[in-house]
């Protein structure tokens, strides 16, 4: 499995996908916290988080005593740049081209 | 308390292919920071309590000011760090960003940049949030594959 495969797979899942919202919306938390929002058991969070942090979606920290998950979104963007942009950038152009020639013409 | 530091913290992460030298000369000299560093030249002598300042390309406007506080090359530098490319976030106080460089299995190095002590620079934390992922996917992409993103290898 590559890189790009670990980080759809870690997304191709609600529950992960729902860990990373709550990180995006407050990043740097604990287990703990992240358990206490969602209806599953510290174990299978603990499981998800796993997932998430092999795929470097998650990237964790120690400070003092506690361990704080981080969204990590630098995969996101290498395969926005890979995968997105290529198949979008000359629908893109087209747009601009329409938009620039109904200016012009306007 | 312990919130407060929370969301006064930032951690990016990503591995390359690349040794920590490589990646050391990536990050300080602006021949290759113009390449992923939204275009700016990153001037720095990587020597405790000198300037860590970022240029526009030109050099014609200054858009980063800092002072590297701690320096172990090639595997860690620390410096402070205030955007003047906004009047917002030139106002706030200067937080602290940290280069880690750890070499990992198979020919890769973990490269981690912590984004800190953003505490009172809420507008500076928002910026940031938002360009950290391309500065390290653009910085991958230029030490991987030896041209800046969306390239595809042609010249623009």
């Amino acid at each position: 499995m590559d890189d790009d495969d670990r980080v759809f797979k870690a997304l191709a899942d609600s529950t992960r996908r729902h860990l990373l919202d709550r990180l995006f919306e407050r990043d740097g938390r604990t287990l703990t916290e992240l358990e206490s929002e969602l209806e599953m058991t510290r174990f299978g969070v603990m499981k998800h988080l796993r997932v998430l942090e092999d795929a470097g979606l998650v990237v964790t920290r120690r400070e003092g005593r506690e361990k704080l998950h981080f969204l990590n979104a630098v995969p996101i963007r290498l395969i926005h740049d890979r995968w997105i942009d290529k198949y979008t950038e000359h629908r893109v152009a087209a747009l601009a081209g329409l938009k620039r020639e109904l200016e012009e013409t306007g | 308390m312990s919130t407060m530091t929370e969301q006064a913290t930032q951690v990016y992460s990503v591995y390359i292919r690349a040794t920590p030298e490589r990646i050391w000369d990536a990050i300080t000299k602006p021949e290759f920071t113009t390449q992923y560093f939204f275009g700016s030249a990153v001037e720095t002598t990587g020597e405790p309590g000198t300037p860590w300042v970022g240029w526009t390309g030109d050099r014609a406007q200054q858009l980063v000011d800092g002072e590297v506080i701690e320096s172990d090359p090639p595997r860690l530098l620390r410096h402070t760090w205030r955007a003047l490319y906004d009047a917002e976030t030139a106002a706030e106080p200067f937080s602290r960003v940290t280069w880690e460089i750890e070499p990992a299995d198979g020919g890769v190095t973990k490269l981690t940049v912590v984004h800190d002590e953003l505490e009172h620079a809420a507008k500076t934390a928002a910026s940031v949030a938002g360009g950290w992922p391309w500065v390290l996917s653009g910085l991958k992409t230029l030490l991987e594959t030896g041209g800046p993103l969306g390239g595809g290898g042609e010249s623009a």
